[in-house]
Order: structure tokens, then C-alpha cells, then sequence
């Protein structure tokens, strides 16, 4: 039965991967996100899975290629510098077609930077620090309910396309608490199960094939070819995993541009703005790539300025620019390093850009 | 007429592409023999390395993956939680496990993780074509220590099986060498012993094969097994360096 529970947002990542089919986990610790490996040491075991701590990011993400490679349905989470030194087994994952869930729940930088929330691992998530040809879907749920449907969904899609998947968190929300529906635990995949399910895995079972996962293709044919599959795959996937929220575009002056924690914050701004006249919208990136584009296609004529709001030095602009193609000024609302912005502060900057843009 | 020999079902039937006298060839074929001795093939999964032999996949009949440069045992690992009733295994060079992997070999040793591993050291980076690794011997050339490896400079060379062999994690270590056919023979013994120990559940297992690589070393076959023999097993005695018992 699903049950409407209040749950720490870290825990409620942990439980809803968990119910999405995830039984391995494989961490490192680091703030703000360590609830998670607590979490699933205690809870994994009693759950038919398997808890790993690993000795650093770089063993754990390599723990969850073995993981997926041998059919698991495996999970990883971290925050932005774990997620960095993560960055060659990511493009691994995607050249072998091995599926994983990857949770940031990210902070600010650069270096070690802050143990408080940020939003300017926009670029490491979405353009990949790794080498090679790659993509890895990026979603980047704004309320607690929202992740926990995402990271439910996430092992699946991973196992649809064999890639990695991605779910942004920033430190806000893995340290809030809201009341979440729990969806209905999805059933184990048992290890028998995993030659039928998964033939392509490895798994010693004797299916008659032998399986090979593997990136290695040192005959450049033969890697064009296999780019050129997972490029198809990308493609597929652009059409399929889009997902963007848009709310009063129409006759708006102004559409906010936000994801996560500051999409809130946008809509929060957006009233007190409302109150004193000022009509504005906002187009919310669920899925960061693919990148929503075709939302600003929607953007009224009545719009006079598109205003970015970040936790980052404007990482967003570039896609952002990307789909507002020029037709309306593109401009920048930023904290970082921990900072938050107040909604005041958002409006009044807001107004300030729309004096500018007059 | 009985055959007095038949190749093993094991390797599969292809040319390998290692060097003349390069000894990853007979490290590949013990450890598939074993496994076929034992009934294992169609139980194992194996993991390879980037190294001369990332290609191993191509000749080891079993289900394999890849590993990034030295994350093998983190891989293995991985692929242990999946298969707690497999048989599982981790092939790798001196540059990978030595140098770029150490981290993830130690904590897999200490956490006495139920897998073996085969660790092919020929005392230099043959991949990438003869550059110094952790285990090139003092005075030993290569194309970055071109008039021999010093302390002053690169400091000592390290000897796995004796570090492994401080941690209490470990159920079975022994080095063995390539050199000779009762070496080979002895080597095949320490592998099926890994194998062993392994599906007895005793935890870690790992065998450090001592290997050539002529074309890295610039020695012919022959002065490269002599050199081997004499040279570098003096640095890197061979014997059993933890045993639980099975
Ligand atoms: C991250 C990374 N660094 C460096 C390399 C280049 N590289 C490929 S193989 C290799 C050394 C392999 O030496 P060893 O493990 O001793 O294997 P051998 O070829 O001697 O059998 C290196 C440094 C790489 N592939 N990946
Ligand atoms: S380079 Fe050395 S290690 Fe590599 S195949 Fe040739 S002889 Fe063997
Ligand atoms: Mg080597």
C-alpha cells in the first residue's frame, strides 16, 4: 500500500530508490549527503540487498560497474567532489551500456568549496567531466514528493536504455523534511532471474553465449559504429526523457528559469511580483539534459526579459540562450557559495533587469 | 588412439596477440585449464584490466567485463554482490594493480573479498611501451629510467605479496614464476589453490605470477626467462606468503 509519510529528504532518496528495484549501493561518505549511506547500511540488509562502503568515489562507482555489469540494479549517490573524481567511471558505464542510479545531492565549489548547498555542478552533470563521446540524463526534481517518483523510475529507465541516470539534488533538500507519498516497492530481481532478464550481463549461468561488457574497441570501425549506436540511443532518449514544467507563460513580462530549490524560490518571487503588477512566469528544467529547448518557444511576445535563477555563476545561461534564440534578453539572478537568494531579493533584482531591458 | 593432449575449452580458439615469449599467454592458459579442470567455466566471471592483456576477453572463455586502469577489485567487487555463488577473478599487471590500482587492491585484500586475483608482474609498463612501473628492479632500463631505475630518484620497488601479506584480511598469497616448465606447473597448483580457496568461502585470494615481457625488456625469449629466473626472482622470492587453510 502506498503510505503518505513525513521523511528527511535524503532518507526519502534512499527509501524510494529502494522500492524502485535498487539492491546494491555502493558510497563514500560526504556531507550532505551521508543520511544516505547510513540509511541503506541499516536497510539494505533487511531488504535482500547488499550495503558496500567503499574506499573512496573512485571504488564505488567501479563497485557499481561490476554491480550493473553483472545485472544488479545498483545505486550510487554523492555530492559535487565525490561526483568529480566519479568522472571516468561514468563515461565507462555509458561506453560498456552498463545502467546505474546516481544521486548528487551537490554543494558548493570549487575544490572542496562548502558543505552548503550550490547548483554550479550544472555543467560537470549535463556536459560530463569524463572522456569520450557521452550522455547521462540528468533529472533535477524541486520538492522532496518529486524526487522520490523520479528516483522510483530511475533504475528502470537506466536498465531501458543500459545507461547511467542521474537525479541533481542540491544540500537543501537533502536536509528538508516534507510529507511524501511512498510508491508500491517494485519486485526483487534475484540473481537467478538476471540471465533471462539481462542476457547480455555477466553472470556464469551457462545461457549458451558468452557475455563481454566491455568499452574496448580498438578497431576505429568498429568504434564509430558503436558511438554511432549510442548516439542513436541519446536520440531516443532526447525524444523520451524531456521533462519541463512551464507555468503562466502566457502575457508573462518575465519567465524565471529555475530548477531544484530555486524554482521554488522563482514561484515565491513570482507572487510577491504578481502583487505589485508584475506578471511573470517560469520554465522549470525537470530533466537538465536533455535540456528542454522547445519550452521557450512559448515564451510570449509580451516578455521582455528571461531571468536565470541559480545557485551557480549563470551555468544554465548557454542552454538557456540555446532555446531563447535571441528573440528576448537573457539575464542572471545568482547566489553561490552557499548563499541563498531571498524572494526579495530575486524581485527586486527583477525589477531592476526589467528597468534595464525597457 | 587416446589424445595425450587436447587444448583446453577454456581459451578460446584464437591466436593471442601477445609478444613472442611474453608470458601472459601461459598465465591465461593455467588459469583457464584450472578452471576447466575444475568444472568452472560455465560458473565464472572474470574481470580484465587496461594492460597488454585488456584484451583478455578475447581469449578467456568465460563471461567477462573490462575494468578501468587498476579499479579491478573494486569491479570484482562489485560483480561479487550480484554472484555470492559464482567464481570470480581479477587479472592484472604491475602498472595497474601496483601503481594506478594500490588503493582498491589493499581495501579488496582487507575486506577479505571472496574473489581471486592474478597479478602478472613483469616489472614494467608493457602497454605503453616500456616505461618504469612500481616494480622495476634497481638498474633496471625502460624508456623512463633509460640508465636504470635508482632509489635516489624513483626509490624502491614494491613488493606486493609481502604488503598484502601485513593485512589480516587475506586467506591465501603465493608468488610463483613463468620461468620453467616445473615452475609453470607449480604456478598452475597456486592457481587452482586460489580457486580453491575461494569456493571454500575462506575469503581473498591472490597469486602474483612473476612475467616477461622481451619486447619491453629488450631481450630475446630465452634471456628474457634466464633474466627472470635469476634476476628477478632474487628480488621477488617465490613461496606462500599466507595460507588458512582449506
Ligand atoms: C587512467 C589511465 N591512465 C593511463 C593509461 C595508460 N595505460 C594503459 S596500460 C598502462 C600500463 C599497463 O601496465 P601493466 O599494468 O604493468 O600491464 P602490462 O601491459 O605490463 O601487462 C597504462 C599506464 C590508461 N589506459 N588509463
Ligand atoms: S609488450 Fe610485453 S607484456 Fe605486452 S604482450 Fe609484448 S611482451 Fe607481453
Ligand atoms: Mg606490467
Amino acid at each position: 500500500m502506498s503510505e503518505k509519510v513525513l521523511m528527511k529528504g535524503n532518507e526519502a532518496f534512499a527509501e524510494a530508490v529502494i522500492r524502485g528495484g535498487v539492491r546494491f549501493y555502493f558510497g563514500y561518505p560526504i556531507t550532505p549527503q551521508s543520511e544516505i549511506p547510513e540509511f541503506m547500511s541499516r536497510e539494505l540488509p533487511k531488504r535482500g540487498g547488499k550495503f558496500l562502503q567503499a574506499e573512496s568515489e573512485l571504488g564505488a562507482i567501479n563497485m557499481a560497474y561490476g554491480c550493473g555489469a553483472a545485472g544488479g540494479n545498483g545505486f550510487i549517490s554523492s555530492s559535487s567532489p565525490g561526483i568529480a573524481l566519479m568522472q571516468e567511471g561514468m563515461s565507462f558505464l555509458c561506453g560498456a551500456e552498463v545502467p546505474v542510479t546516481l544521486l548528487n545531492v551537490s554543494r558548493g565549489g570549487p575544490g572542496i568549496g562548502s558543505i552548503q548547498p550550490g547548483q554550479a555542478d550544472y555543467n560537470q552533470v549535463t556536459r560530463g567531466g569524463g572522456n569520450g563521446d557521452y550522455k547521462i540524463p540528468v533529472f533535477a526534481p524541486a520538492s522532496i514528493q518529486e524526487a522520490v517518483d523520479i528516483l522510483y523510475e530511475a533504475p528502470e529507465i537506466a536498465n531501458r536504455y543500459r545507461n547511467p541516470v542521474m537525479v541533481l539534488a542540491d544540500g537543501l533538500m537533502g536536509q528538508m523534511m516534507e510529507p511524501v507519498l511512498l510508491p508500491e516497492p517494485k519486485p526483487d530481481l534475484t540473481s537467478a532471474d538476471i540471465p533471462k532478464v539481462k542476457p547480455w550481463a555477466i553472470s556464469g549461468s551457462e545461457k549458451g553465449e558468452r557475455s563481454v561488457v566491455k568499452s574496448l574497441r580498438l578497431q576505429p570501425e568498429v568504434l564509430e559504429a558503436h558511438v554511432e549506436h549510442l548516439f542513436e540511443k541519446y536520440a531516443e532518449m532526447e525524444k523520451e526523457l524531456e521533462r519541463v514544467e512551464c507555468e503562466s507563460l502566457e502575457d508573462a513580462e518575465v519567465v524565471f528559469v529555475a530548477f531544484g530549490t530555486m524554482a521554488r524560490l522563482a514561484r515565491e518571487a513570482m507572487e510577491l511580483l504578481e502583487a505589485q503588477g508584475i506578471r511573470a512566469g517560469l520554465i522549470r528544467p525537470i530533466s537538465l539534459w536533455p535540456f528542454p529547448y522547445a519550452a521557450f518557444d512559448r515564451i510570449s511576445d509580451k516578455t521582455r526579459a528571461v531571468v536565470s535563477v541559480e545557485l551557480s555563476m549563470g551555468q544554465m545561461l548557454q542552454d538557456i540562450n540555446l532555446g531563447v534564440k535571441g528573440r528576448v534578453p537573457v539575464r542572471l539572478v545568482h547566489r553561490v557559495g552557499g548563499m541563498l537568494p531571498t524572494s526579495i531579493e530575486v524581485v527586486e533584482k527583477t525589477k531592476k533587469i526589467l528597468e534595464e531591458v525597457r | 588412439m587416446k589424445p595425450v593432449f587436447t587444448v583446453t575449452k577454456g581459451m578460446l580458439p584464437v591466436s593471442t596477440s601477445y609478444c613472442p615469449g611474453c608470458t601472459h599467454g601461459v598465465a591465461h592458459r593455467i588459469i583457464m585449464e584450472t578452471l576447466d579442470e575444475m568444472g568452472l567455466l560455465g560458473k565464472t566471471l572474470g574481470v580484465a584490466p587496461i594492460g597488454c592483456s585488456v584484451v583478455a576477453h578475447q581469449f578467456m572463455n568465460v563471461d567477462m567485463c573490462e575494468a578501468a586502469h587498476g579499479r579491478a577489485p573494486a569491479v570484482a567487487s562489485g560483480i561479487r554482490r550480484v554472484h555470492p555463488d559464482k567464481v570470480v577473478f581479477t587479472y592484472q599487471g604491475d602498472g595497474d594493480l601496483a601503481s594506478i590500482g594500490m588503493g582498491e587492491i589493499v581495501h579488496a585484500a582487507a575486506r577479505g573479498e571472496k574473489f581471486s586475483t592474478f597479478f602478472i608482474n613483469n616489472g614494467i609498463y608493457g602497454m605503453t611501451g616500456g616505461q618504469m612501473a612500481p616494480t622495476t628492479l634497481i638498474g633496471q632500463r625502460s624508456t623512463t629510467s633509460v640508465d636504470g631505475r635508482t632509489r635516489e630518484q624513483a626509490g624502491m620497488p614494491l613488493k606486493i605479496c609481502e604488503l598484502l601479506a601485513t593485512l589480516d584480511g587475506p586467506a591465501y598469497i603465493e608468488r610463483v614464476s613463468l620461468d620453467s616448465p616445473a615452475h609453470i606447473r607449480a604456478a598452475k597448483k597456486a592457481v587452482r589453490k586460489a580457486f580453491e580457496v575461494q569456493l571454500a568461502g575462506k575469503g581473498f585470494s591472490f597469486v602474483e605470477l612473476l612475467s616477461t615481457c622481451p619486447t619491453n625488456w629488450g631481450l630475446t625469449p630465452p634471456e628474457a626467462m634466464k633474466r627472470m629466473k635469476e634476476e628477478v626472482a632474487a628480488y621477488y622470492p617465490l613461496g606462500v606468503y599466507r595460507d588458512a587453510e582449506v
